[in-house]
């Protein structure tokens, strides 16, 4: 008889049930949207915040000081110690490899640039643009174009393998050199494949290839400093302890953490006799920059559970309302309180599932819409989150209809069906 | 009280005054309906006004912690060159109180033992108000102490006891008052407060470093004021720093607003069907007057004015609530208040009512075609 009930409910109240079923499919859609959204707004803004640039700096670890003013260095180029160009593919090889976005290694140089009678002394930067590396069955591309996204090139990019360079913007206007020209580095003409805007100390130099760099010091497999840009962590309480001080366990929590510290450390553990270093500038204040947006989303999920919650509640208590004769009547026919609510319990549960699905799945194709559209990547809906969201759409209908359903089964039958309600 | 005097009292009472009576005594009578519908309408406009409150301002609060980045525009001299000694004031009047303008200046010293060094001449407070990242174990406070990086350390004052430096035959002895840490060119340096730097090396401010509020454009707005103001200098955005606020701040912002949509969407919704539900219920007093003979425009007039106060207060009440949300999300997540956007108020009320009018018009539409008997019969 219950069961006939339930079923005889559903098919000759269809357009009503259709009514309550939509909002429920809204609520949640619009709740499974904002969950996964503020779920991964972490991630697709911390890698957003990597546009930022480079947020790590490995030098050598017996490395002299520097002495630049202006991005112009003023001390020979060949003091100091340097990195080996062949030890940087072990970067793809540390623990968090994968948050390891891209690296870019940097070799300046002291040359002279311009014919002999307008001959000046200018810096020279060899690096990576976008360098194919292979380590271990790991392929992936990385220089300057990932982790300086705000180079900005008049002409091409050079190839790395390419003895073309960039002109700093700076540098090209005071010798008058534009794309397409050829210019002398130490007595050597090399084509210039673009101009090179940057705002910062490079507007002033000249980019090359660093095989170029290698071969104008006469150190091959030189490198002097390495950028790397990582995905980290916002740094808590752990990761400002000093790891020397910490026991076995803890150091292991340390260490699987990516923060921007114990990324740092396994970078040194990595590259042979190097230290590596957090760039504060960056490293510290994606913390609190990521800190704020997600809570910011988190504030504003709430607000959107908080109104889809009271869709679906005013929703399902305008459904029952409605229906106070058939109440009346089955209490008439002597159904106890207990069976009357039951049955519309069931109703309620019956209802929120069906539309729950439907919502769940509507709110992931809302997710992935919005991903799409604002971060050019997908939103991953984390598996778990379909029992969640089921069992936050069964419980908001369940205290939804509660209310209703009380005052429907207190209600009087005679007034009911006299209807006056 | 006594059928005379209230038929008394009625006679006296103006005939306009039905149509307000009638209004009032819905919402009095239908308590708990009527209730329920108001704090739908409520919710709804609460969470719309928090929304665009929130949209509204947290651009400027991002901005605000975006300039914790430093310095996003640079002035140095054109060709190396000092900078004209009223440089500062110059950059801070064409500023106007949007920014931070940081004097440094640079040379290259000699260490004791014959290293080169970068020394550089700052004003110690604005540089804390700048440059918040940097790590220092103890700022300068007396005369004669200097700021030490954390690898220039090793080369100046390996112990760390008091150490000289010479520039140009002049010779300055410094006590180290604390090491500076920043992961990039700064470790490198000895920090020095600007007079005394000034007056043991004689040179002025080379370069300044700008922190200004203000979008992209905004900042290049900025930055050409600024050269126009001093033209013999060379003012350059720090493009490291704007694009990537401008990337960031332009997803959240986008982010923000589906959120917005989405929410403002869901309550709009939560409105409507609360409301239509509302004046479907009350098809009884609809026939009634309709059987007394009221006009159909009277009884559309009667139930567009009921769903359009309802929209009003329901606007009013929601817009006090959706400040006093956004100011505490403000304050949980900023630590700094959100402030109340009144220009929001006209929008939520404009949108309140017409949500509800149009969640009037739907039954209404559905009832007109329906005989007052039938509906009377109650079927």
């Amino acid at each position: 008889m219950f069961a006939r009930l339930l079923y005889e409910s559903f098919r000759r109240q269809k357009r009503r049930k259709l009514l309550a079923g939509v909002a429920i499919t809204l609520g949640v859609a619009v709740a499974t949207a904002m969950i996964a959204v503020a779920t991964d707004i972490g991630d697709k803004i911390n890698r957003e915040l990597r546009s930022y640039g480079a947020n790590l700096l490995v030098t050598p670890q017996e490395d002299t000081i520097d002495v630049e003013i202006g991005g112009v260095n003023l001390k020979p180029p060949s003091d100091g110690n340097f990195l080996s160009e062949a030890d940087l593919p072990k970067i793809k090889g540390t623990f968090w490899r994968h948050n390891i976005l891209g690296f870019s290694p940097m070799l300046p140089v002291n040359v002279t640039v311009g014919s002999s009678g307008r001959a000046q002394d200018a810096t020279l930067v060899g690096t990576y643009f976008a360098k194919h590396l292979v380590f271990g069955k790991d392929e992936f591309t990385t220089g300057v174009r990932n982790t300086h996204p705000w180079w900005k090139v008049d002409g091409v990019w050079p190839a790395d393998d390419s003895s073309e360079v960039l002109l700093g913007e700076h540098l090209s206007q005071k010798l008058q050199l534009r794309t397409g020209d050829t210019l002398s580095i130490n007595g050597q003409s090399i084509h210039i494949a673009g101009v090179l805007s940057t705002g910062g100390a490079e507007d002033g130099q000249i980019v090359a290839p660093l095989p170029v760099a290698q071969r104008l010091l006469g150190k091959p497999d030189a490198v002097r400093r390495v950028y790397v840009s990582a995905l980290t962590k916002p740094e808590d309480a752990l990761a400002r302890r000093d790891p020397k001080t910490m026991s076995g366990e803890l150091w292991d929590r340390w260490y699987c953490s990516p923060y921007v510290q114990s990324i740092a450390y396994q970078l040194q553990e990595a590259i042979p006799h190097s230290h590596a270093e957090q760039i504060r500038q960056v490293a510290q204040n994606e913390g609190t920059v990521l800190s704020r947006i997600k809570g910011l989303m988190l504030l504003i999920t709430l607000a959107a559970l908080f109104a889809s919650a009271l869709a679906v509640s005013a929703a399902m208590a305008t459904a029952i309302f409605e229906r106070r004769r058939e109440v009346g009547l089955m209490k008439a026919l002597g159904a106890g309180n207990l069976a009357v609510a039951a049955l519309f319990f069931a109703e309620s549960t019956l209802l929120a599932l069906m539309s729950g699905v439907t919502g769940f799945f509507a709110g992931s194709w809302l997710a992935h819409r919005i991903g799409r559209s604002i971060f050019d990547s997908q939103i991953t809906i984390e598996p778990v989150l379909f029992p969640v969201i089921m069992a936050i759409a069964v419980v908001v209908t369940f205290a939804g209809s509660a209310a209703a359903i009380r005052r429907a089964v207190k209600f009087d039958p005679v007034f009911a069906l006299r209807g006056d309600a | 009280m006594s059928t005379p005097s209230l038929a008394e009292r009625r006679a006296a009472v103006p005939h306009t005054s039905m149509f307000l009576r009638m209004l009032v005594r819905a919402a009095v009578m239908r308590r708990g309906r009527a209730a329920s519908a108001l704090l739908a309408m409520i919710v709804a406009a609460a969470v719309a006004t928090a929304m665009m409150n929130l949209y509204v301002d947290v651009q400027a609060k991002l901005r605000k912690e975006f300039r914790s980045y430093g310095a996003n525009i640079v002035v140095v001299g054109k060709d190396g060159t000092s900078l004209p000694a009223d440089a500062l004031q110059q950059m801070e009047t064409a500023l106007g109180g949007r920014g931070i303008a940081v004097p440094f200046a640079y040379v290259v010293a000699r260490a004791t033992n014959g290293q080169s060094v970068v020394v550089v001449g700052a004003d110690f407070d604005r540089v804390q108000k700048l440059n918040r990242w940097w790590s220092v174990s103890a700022w300068p406070t007396g005369e004669g102490e200097a700021l030490v990086g954390m690898r220039a350390l090793p080369v100046v004052s390996p112990d760390g006891k008091p150490f000289d430096l010479s520039f140009q035959g002049h010779t300055i002895h410094l006590k180290p008052s604390g090491t500076l840490q920043t992961g990039a060119a700064e470790d490198s340096r000895v920090y020095l407060p600007m007079p005394e730097f000034l007056a043991w090396s004689g040179i002025q401010t080379t370069t300044i470093e700008i922190a200004a509020n203000g979008s992209a454009e905004e900042i290049n707005g900025i930055v050409g004021r600024l050269s126009e103001a001093l033209p013999v200098a060379d003012v350059r955005p720090v493009r490291q720093i704007v694009e990537g606020e401008a990337r960031v701040l332009g997803k959240t912002r986008a982010t923000l607003y589906a959120a917005a949509i989405l929410i403002i969407l869901t309550a709009a919704l939560c409105v409507l069907a609360t409301l239509t539900g509302w004046v479907f219920d009350r098809r009884k007093d609809f026939a009634i007057m309709k059987a007394l003979g009221a006009s159909e425009s009277l009884i559309s007039g009667f139930f567009a004015a009921e769903a359009a106060s309802l929209g009003a207060v329901g606007a009013a009440l929601g817009f006090i609530i959706g400040i006093g949300i956004a100011a505490w999300i403000g304050r949980a997540n900023f630590n700094a208040p959100v402030v109340p956007r009144f220009s929001v108020f006209p929008v939520v009320l404009a949108g309140s009512v017409a949500v509800a009018l149009l969640s009037a018009i739907v039954p209404m539409s559905l009832l007109r075609r329906v005989q007052p008997a039938i509906i009377l019969k109650g079927e």
